[in-house]
């Protein structure tokens, strides 16, 4: 071996261990960066890998059930079962649809949802083909499913409402979360959470609402679910009690039907309880809770009669003669009239050079509060108003109940207006003029009220108290015999004698002969009702119609006709329960509120008197079965005379 | 098929005294790196044989006879046919660009029916070889010159601009390293290398140009992989959350989560390192990177034990190509070097990469089978 060639290899063999030297300095690196990994920030990387493949999701609590006074569901959660196809599955998905079309029916938008939706989510998601399925499409897919791979049926639940349309706008609805009832709670983030929009869905919704389960899957890389790790289930939602009694709000439902639009409310006068409260026409909320359609959307909130609008609540009218009780009070109160002070009423009342007209064009002669009232005298009113004042008018209108929302708790209530010198200044800078303290007087004007607020002043007139109607009741269900502790309300401070001489007109009204509501009074003694009857112009009588005579009846627009106002309580000797009704503009006679709406008041307080719900638990066959079968009596109408 | 007995000297090598200078314990080592290989790919597959392990066993097995023929066949037949190897390697990789098929988003596959062939690996094998023989005939006195220099930078650059155009990153670093290596060992001059350096240094931004949207998009990922934490930094980041919540002893064989449910990317190819450490924590990724220590040990003492410079170029290497597999692959799943798509020599799942790597070693153990043997310059057996 040369020199050279021994040279070389020793060249060699030191590159070689130079070689070696690198290849361990490399070699140092990687065990240094797992030293670095697994060692130094281990507790990193182990959160990030459990963040990685644990999931938490939510399950949807099941909505508290919401309930009429004795336990009957007024609304429930129904199982809804909706056919769902797994891409991955199926297959052919679009075979797979048609095999479904023929079995249901499959809207076309449905199926270019699915056909989207199967570009953008992973394969193994569930994509629902139709939900809301009925029993005989359940039954039909399910028979099939055998050769359907990838077709499910999933079961939901949906908020059903056993009474339809009944007690809707007490209810209110549910409908899919929008962008701005976003809280950052990630329940409301659920796809099929469904919150509270009106009523008392709305007002009670974070007490029904619930708290949401969850369930922990472990998950892979692609959200497909491997296995679940634990679940912790929902907090179902709170169970509400309302002051409502189911049967008598679905008499009342039936007994409403026969007019166009109009509002009815049952109150318990002692303890405020609301029995029944209608506003017709209504809509059915289980339609909100599946979906609306747009059609149906538009023909609701078009409709001149609103019927998305609970007019119990938020339904604003002139009370007209319903007022009169109000200023009577008021007078005695301030002794600007006594109960002897007599009026003469010639057809028309004059204040400077202006002319005031009573609705009885012949006039009812000499006057006392008695006969004021039972007659509803303009003429008195205008006086009597005169004498005692629109701000003592208004001071004992919003005592009993006016000017301000009642607070009965759901969105939406309406406060209505009680004028009075000094709002007017403030308001319009007008000074107020004598000749608006009558019209006042007769409760139109500027006076505008709800139909809760009128049932409230019935309520106070016959308690003296400051009663306040609820729709909740805390304590749950009635108890049989009606409930030992009820709410007591502050004595109101007016003479009691004062109440008994105007409840005494309102029981003329409606029993003696005479009285503007006689033909709409209860002929059974123990259930006999008093009352106020009301007509409210919606707009100013010209000078010319009066002197050709007012046009009655169907010769007037619907929207021009006048409301037609009744207010009673009963029985009349001891009373309990206070009915308002307002019919909008007169009902379809265009009758004033003793022809069109005491007789509703009738039929409501005499149902209302023999199911005694203060104080009579039902048997529970009635209770618990939804819709009872009650049918309206056939409406009686007497001949129209203005009240 | 060369005689697989040969004269040395005096002494003729009969063919159990090969049997018995092949090193066994070196057989031993790779079949136990293979199982480890084998467990991992049953791990991969979710605690199944199918579809990977079964196979990765079948082609071990078809592999280990033909290395152990390869050690046996007289290493002058080796040193001869070393030009025709590379050159068919060279043909091969070529063919692919003409009738390969798109694999991967690059074109590094030829059908040969019964395995996917992937000529850029056995190209390691060729340019190992070729090199070896180039330097055992350059004269001693002439190897410091520049025109000597000429053929083996052709014979390093031309394979690897043709896989560098496939486009497989890794592969052509890995056969310019080998290349570079061989050229150190070959007795290069120190100088010689700063010049490519330098020379590497202002080609650097034209190369840039030549890059693949994907390739440039990973050397970004690999200077700042959170930037992209679902696309592209996806791959890296996973296997660092991977290895890193391993820790010292491991989540346990068929437990790794990250694995199992899909985080880590081609968990049975290039990230196969990354569930090793997973499961086994940090002792299981040390226990492997120390077998490869003595694997590339024992190639060491092998190569410079024998008496020719082919033996000892040859072996040497081997050793550093099998190691600078494993750096590229181990160093990339830790997010060191950007992910260029090595395998990890003798686990990761693929068929080429089982051959070629077996293929190599059973050219070490011919160099230690052959190691007395010395080779003229035209491949003639010389008197020792």
């Amino acid at each position: 071996m040369s020199a050279r060639e021994n040279n070389r290899q020793k060249l060699l063999t030191r590159r070689a261990a130079l070689l070696a030297g690198g290849q361990a300095v490399l070699g140092g690196a990687l065990a240094a960066r797992m030293y670095q990994l697994q060692i130094l920030d281990r507790d990193k990387y182990a959160v990030m890998a459990e963040e990685n493949r644990i999931s938490v999701r939510l399950l949807t609590p099941p909505r508290g059930r919401i309930l009429d006074r004795f336990g009957a569901a007024l609304a429930d959660n129904r199982p809804n079962y909706r056919v769902v196809v797994v891409p991955e599955q199926a297959g052919n998905l679009e075979g797979t649809l048609n095999a479904i079309a023929k079995l249901i029916e499959v809207a076309e938008a449905d199926r270019r949802r699915i056909m989207r939706d199967v570009q953008r989510k992973h394969a193994f998601v569930p994509l629902v083909v139709r939900a809301n399925l009925s029993w005989q499409e359940m039954a039909r897919i399910e028979v099939a499913m055998p050769e359907l791979p990838g077709v499910a049926i999933e079961q939901g639940l949906i908020r059903e409402y056993p009474y339809g349309t009944g007690a809707s706008h007490v209810l209110g609805y549910v409908a899919p979360v929008s962008e701005k009832e976003l809280t950052g709670d990630p329940l409301l983030e659920l796809p099929d959470f469904r919150i509270g929009k009106n009523g008392v869905e709305k007002a009670l919704d974070p007490q029904l609402r619930g708290g949401a389960g969850t369930s922990q899957v472990e998950v892979n890389a692609f959200g497909r679910v491997v296995r679940e790790i634990a679940t912790t289930p929902g907090q179902p939602g709170r169970e509400i009690v309302l002051s409502l009694d189911a049967a008598l709000q679905e008499f009342v439902v039936k007994r409403c039907s026969v007019e166009q639009s109009l509002s009815c409310v049952v109150l318990d006068a002692l303890t405020g309880d609301v029995l029944a409260m209608v506003s017709s026409p209504s809509f059915d909320p289980t339609q909100f809770a599946t979906g609306l359609t747009p059609a149906l959307w538009q023909e609701l909130s078009t409709d001149p009669r609103n019927p998305l609008t609970d007019k119990v609540i938020a339904g604003v009218y002139p009370p007209g003669s319903t007022f009169k009780p109000v200023v009577a009070l008021a007078a005695l109160e301030a002794g600007a009239m006594t109960p002897d002070t007599s009026v003469g009423c010639p057809g028309y009342f004059s204040l400077g050079n202006a002319t005031f007209h009573c609705w009885r064009k012949e006039g009812h002669g000499a006057m006392r509060l008695h006969d004021g009232i039972k007659k509803s005298c303009d003429v008195y009113f205008y006086e009597t108003a005169r004498r005692v004042g629109i701000d003592r008018i208004a001071a004992m209108a919003r005592k009993l109940g006016f000017g301000s929302p009642v607070g009965l708790d759901i969105p939406g209530e309406r406060g209505g207006t009680i004028p009075d010198r000094e709002r007017q200044a403030a308001l319009t800078g007008v000074a107020w003029q004598p000749g608006e303290t009558l019209i006042a007087g007769i409760g139109q004007g500027s006076v505008t009220a709800t139909p809760i607020q009128l049932a409230t002043m019935a309520a106070r007139l016959v308690t003296g108290r400051a009663v306040v109607p609820r729709l909740f009741r805390p304590e749950g269900r009635l108890a049989p015999g009606g409930d030992v502790r009820t709410p007591s309300f502050p004595e109101l401070g007016i003479n009691p004698r004062w109440l008994a001489l105007v409840l005494d007109g309102m029981n003329a009204v409606v029993n003696e002969q005479g009285g503007t509501a006689y033909a709409a009074r209860i002929t059974d003694p123990a259930m006999a009702m008093g009352g106020k009857s009301g007509t409210s112009q919606v707009r100013r009588i010209s000078a010319a119609e009066r002197e050709h005579g007012i046009r009655k009846g169907t010769a007037v627009p619907w929207k021009e006709r006048d409301h037609a106002l009744f207010i009673s309580f009963g029985p009349v000797n001891a009373p309990r329960y206070v009915c308002a009704v307002v019919v909008e503009h007169g009902g379809e006679s265009g009758g004033g509120g003793s022809a069109v709406a005491a007789p509703i008041c009738r039929d409501v307080l005499t149902e209302t008197q023999k199911r005694d719900p203060a104080r009579r638990v039902p048997q529970p066959a009635i209770a618990e079965n939804a819709p009872a079968t009650q049918s309206a009596p056939p409406p009686t109408r007497s001949d129209p005379r203005r009240g | 098929m060369a005689s697989l007995s040969v004269d040395i000297g005096q002494r003729r090598l009969s063919l159990a005294d090969k049997l018995r200078g092949i090193q066994w314990g070196l057989v031993i080592l790779i079949a136990a790196i293979s199982g480890i290989g084998f467990a991992m790919l049953y791990s991969a597959a979710n605690g199944s044989l199918q579809p990977w392990a079964s196979r990765q066993m079948t082609r071990f097995a078809m592999a280990f006879v033909p290395m152990l023929i390869v050690a046996l066949v007289d290493i002058r037949h080796w040193f001869r046919s070393a030009y025709w190897i590379y050159a068919v390697a060279l043909v091969l990789v070529v063919a692919v660009d003409l009738r390969g098929f798109v694999g991967m988003g690059a074109q590094r596959w030829i059908d040969l029916g019964v395995i996917q062939l992937q000529p850029s690996e056995i190209m390691t094998i060729g340019l190992v070889l070729a090199l070896a023989r180039y330097f055992h005939c350059v004269p001693n006195e002439n190897v410091g010159r520049i025109s000597r220099l000429i053929p083996p930078v052709m014979m390093i650059m031309i394979p690897v601009a043709l896989v560098l155009k496939q486009p497989d990153l890794g592969t052509a670093m890995l056969l310019l390293a080998s290349g570079a290596i061989l050229c150190f060992l070959g007795g290069v001059k120190l100088r010689m290398f700063a010049l490519a350096a330098a020379t590497a240094g202002i080609a650097a931004p034209i190369a840039w140009r030549f890059l693949r949207d994907y390739q440039k998009t990973r050397l970004y990922t690999f200077l700042d992989p959170e930037q992209d934490p679902l696309g592209a930094g996806y791959h890296i980041t996973q296997s660092k959350i991977a290895l890193g919540s391993g820790g010292v002893f491991g989540k346990g064989f068929l437990l790794g989560t990250q694995t199992h449910l899909s985080f880590l990317p081609e968990k049975q190819t290039d990230f196969i390192f990354t569930m090793i450490a997973e499961e086994f924590g940090l002792v299981g990724g040390l226990i492997l990177l120390g077998l490869y220590v003595v694997v590339i040990g024992y190639a060491f003492s092998i190569a410079l034990r024998s008496r020719s410079l082919f033996g000892r170029l040859l072996g040497l290497g081997i050793a550093a190509s099998f190691f600078l597999y494993a750096f590229i692959n181990i160093a990339m799943v830790m997010g060191l070097i950007p992910v260029v798509g090595v395998p990890l020599p003798l686990i990761s799942y693929g068929g080429t990469a089982m051959i070629t790597m077996m293929l190599g070693f059973g050219l070490l153990m011919n160099v230690g089978v052959h190691r007395d043997v010395r080779i003229s310059r035209r491949g003639e057996s010389e008197l020792g």
